[in-house]
């Protein structure tokens, strides 16, 4: 267990250095020199070398590499070239809103996938289980951004009952914090849901032709507590990588739903700095994204072990 | 095999079994299949894969597959219904208290994330036969004890178990709860041949001691020889011959059981072992009549219509030209 918990550490570590290489390559073989992408076409040849002097563009790009990594490491994110404003406070803030949506979009997608998966599997030959499967199937097809335009139509336009865009932060009114968070979260949520109920389906479908729920049942257990003592925990390891996979799904929905209901989360900051051609806004942001989605699946990889003692404790 | 032949029905019977079928969508696969246990009786169930012993096994215990129906009556003592048919809530009170079975495959037969002392225990909170989890656990080890694992197997995992210890535990989970009847379906078929002796003794042990009967499904008959005192021979969803294991053994009556015998007559003095001619049909694509008349040398133009069972329901078969008998 413990050699698998280095093994793991030290994947998420070199996952890191390559992805922070990489985003820092890829930006600096964008076309075009940043600090006159900043300024614009218009700007002076002096304006131009005064920013590349200000910020060192000028400098190595090993040298800037590890100079903006080492910046990140201290929390500190670089100033914008555009606002001259420092983003690590822009960026840790939008983040939490982010961060907010993206988890309030998990946790409705599993309340929704994991009951309805397991119905759709323990009925799969009957009625409502290929009723549920048709519903989910016509959810996978949905865009979050369709579904949340269509959200917004019946319950902010239509119905009234909630507000259509916005973003309260939770400590200053969290009621309306909560009314906000709901539609952009449904709309995020629903279509993950939708997909992840396949998934639970299958793993749900895979467990009970198991021989051990034969013997859970030969033991007297009745087919749905058989399942739920016997069969859901198993089942949870297919359905967690899964769930590691789909957050980086979530987070690319993200930038979409927050375009939808305004909110100011990472995503719109990200096309915000696309957008005012803010080279290291979208260099950081990117970064900060990468770094959450490999932190999950690190964080998923860990929960596998919790879940299922053969890769926790050996043959004696 | 007729019900109104049968002059000694017994009525004391563990498990009494009346014209079961199964069928799945329009295919036959077990025919009409009279059986009985008595108490503490030890049974065989021999046939060849696909003659419809484990399906038999499995709408005794009511946990056939979706698509797949059972007809006709199986009542166990102590149980006021009839099993066929009857729904989830009462099965489930009869299985794993009344009646247990120990399936073939042990390696996938145990919960793998669960502690084998929480698998035995469960067995018996669900029927409440132990006052609470501590006397459940303490009867654990007991029931450990007696199919020879140590104590601490109680915190192990399945998967730090070898197949024959993992079936020991699913033979101790089994009989858990004092069954009457104790069902195995090819325990040890899936074990090393030095294991098997170990497990094959562990389930005598374990229904004597518990004045259990016991109905062992196998294809092997030397295990047969070794366990069982009565033996019902089944070929093509059909019971062809039954009877003491001693006569059934040496005086085959039905053709297919003298095949049988034939074919795995380990003192012969032949290089080669004499088979059976022709291959199992495909399930529920046997003949009409006799079941074994596709591959019997003995075959007549009569044996299209199906045999009348001769003799009574503990000892008899099922043959237009029946083996001869041979007077002690």
């Amino acid at each position: 267990m413990i050699i698998r918990l280095i093994e793991r550490t030290a994947v998420l570590l070199v996952s890191l250095v390559v992805s922070s290489v990489l985003v820092f390559a890829f930006m600096a073989v964008l076309p075009g020199d940043p600090a006159r992408v900043a300024l614009g076409v218009n700007a002076s040849d002096e304006a131009v070398a005064e920013l590349r002097r200000q910020f060192g563009l000028g400098r190595p790009l090993p040298t800037q590499y590890f100079d903006w990594l080492g910046g990140l490491l201290r929390g500190d994110f670089g100033t914008s070239y555009v606002s001259k404003a420092e983003i690590g406070p822009q960026v840790f803030d939008r983040f939490q809103v982010t961060l907010w949506l993206v988890l309030a979009g998990m946790v409705i997608a599993l309340v929704v996938a994991a009951p309805a998966g397991t119905v759709m599997a323990a009925r799969h030959r009957k009625v409502s289980g290929l009723a549920l499967s048709a519903i989910s199937q016509l959810g996978v097809a949905v865009p979050a951004f369709l579904a949340g335009i269509l959200l917004i139509m019946l319950f902010a336009v239509k119905l009234g009952w909630l507000p259509a865009n916005g973003w309260t932060p939770p400590a200053q009114d969290p009621g309306m914090f909560v009314r906000q968070l709901i539609l952009p979260a449904l709309s995020l949520g629903l279509v993950q849901g939708a997909v992840l109920t396949r998934y639970v389906r299958s793993a749900v479908l895979d467990v009970l032709r198991e021989d051990y729920l034969r013997t859970a049942r030969a033991k007297g257990l009745r087919p749905f507590p058989a399942l739920w003592r016997h069969g859901i925990r198993n089942a949870a390891v297919p359905v967690v990588t899964v769930l590691g996979l789909q957050l980086a799904t979530l987070l690319i929905g993200a930038v979409v739903v927050e375009r939808v209901f305004v909110i100011p989360g990472l995503g719109s900051l990200l096309l915000d700095g696309v957008s005012n051609r803010d080279l290291l806004l979208v260099q950081d942001v990117v970064m900060v994204l990468v770094v959450a989605v490999l932190v999950v699946n690190f964080l998923v990889d860990l929960l596998y072990v919790a879940l299922d003692p053969r890769l926790r404790v050996g043959s004696r | 095999m007729s019900v109104v032949a049968d002059v000694n029905v017994r009525t004391s019977d563990v498990l009494t079994v009346r014209g079961l079928t199964v069928t799945v969508r329009d295919k036959t696969l077990v025919s009409d299949v009279d059986l009985s246990v008595g108490p503490g009786e030890r049974v065989g169930l021999i046939g060849e894969s696909g003659s419809g012993k484990s399906l038999t096994a499995l709408s005794v215990l009511g946990l056939l597959p979706e698509d797949v129906t059972a007809s006709g009556s199986v009542r166990l003592t102590g149980v006021d219904h009839e099993l066929i048919g009857a729904d989830e809530r009462r099965m489930s009170r009869v299985r794993g208290r009344r009646l247990a079975m120990v399936f073939q495959e042990p390696m996938t037969a145990l919960n793998p994330t669960m502690r084998i002392g929480d698998q035995i225990a469960e067995a018996m909170l669900i029927h409440g036969t132990r006052p609470g989890r501590g006397a459940a656990r303490a009867a654990a080890v007991e029931l450990l004890e007696r199919v020879q694992l140590p104590p601490d197997t109680l915190r192990a995992y399945p998967h730090q178990l070898s197949g024959g210890q993992r079936q020991r535990v699913v033979l101790a989970l089994a009989l858990a709860n004092d069954p009457a009847l104790l069902i195995c379906d090819e325990p040890t078929t899936a074990l090393d041949v030095t294991v098997q002796a170990l497990v094959l003794d562990l389930i005598v042990k374990g229904v004597v001691a518990r004045a259990a009967a016991l109905l062992f499904i196998t294809h092997d008959l030397a295990v047969v020889a070794t366990v069982c005192e009565r033996v019902l021979v089944m070929y093509g969803g059909r019971v062809v011959e039954s009877g003491p294991v001693g006569e059934v053994f040496t005086r085959p009556r039905h053709r297919y059981t003298e095949g049988l015998l034939a074919a795995s007559d380990l003192e012969t003095t032949q290089r080669r072992l004499t088979t059976i001619p022709g291959n199992v049909p495909p399930a529920g694509q046997f003949p009409s009549g006799c079941v074994f008349r596709t591959r019997c040398r003995h075959a007549t133009e009569v044996c299209a219509t199906t045999p009348p069972w001769t003799g009574s329901e503990t000892t008899g078969f099922a043959c237009h030209h029946p083996a001869e008998a041979v007077d002690d």
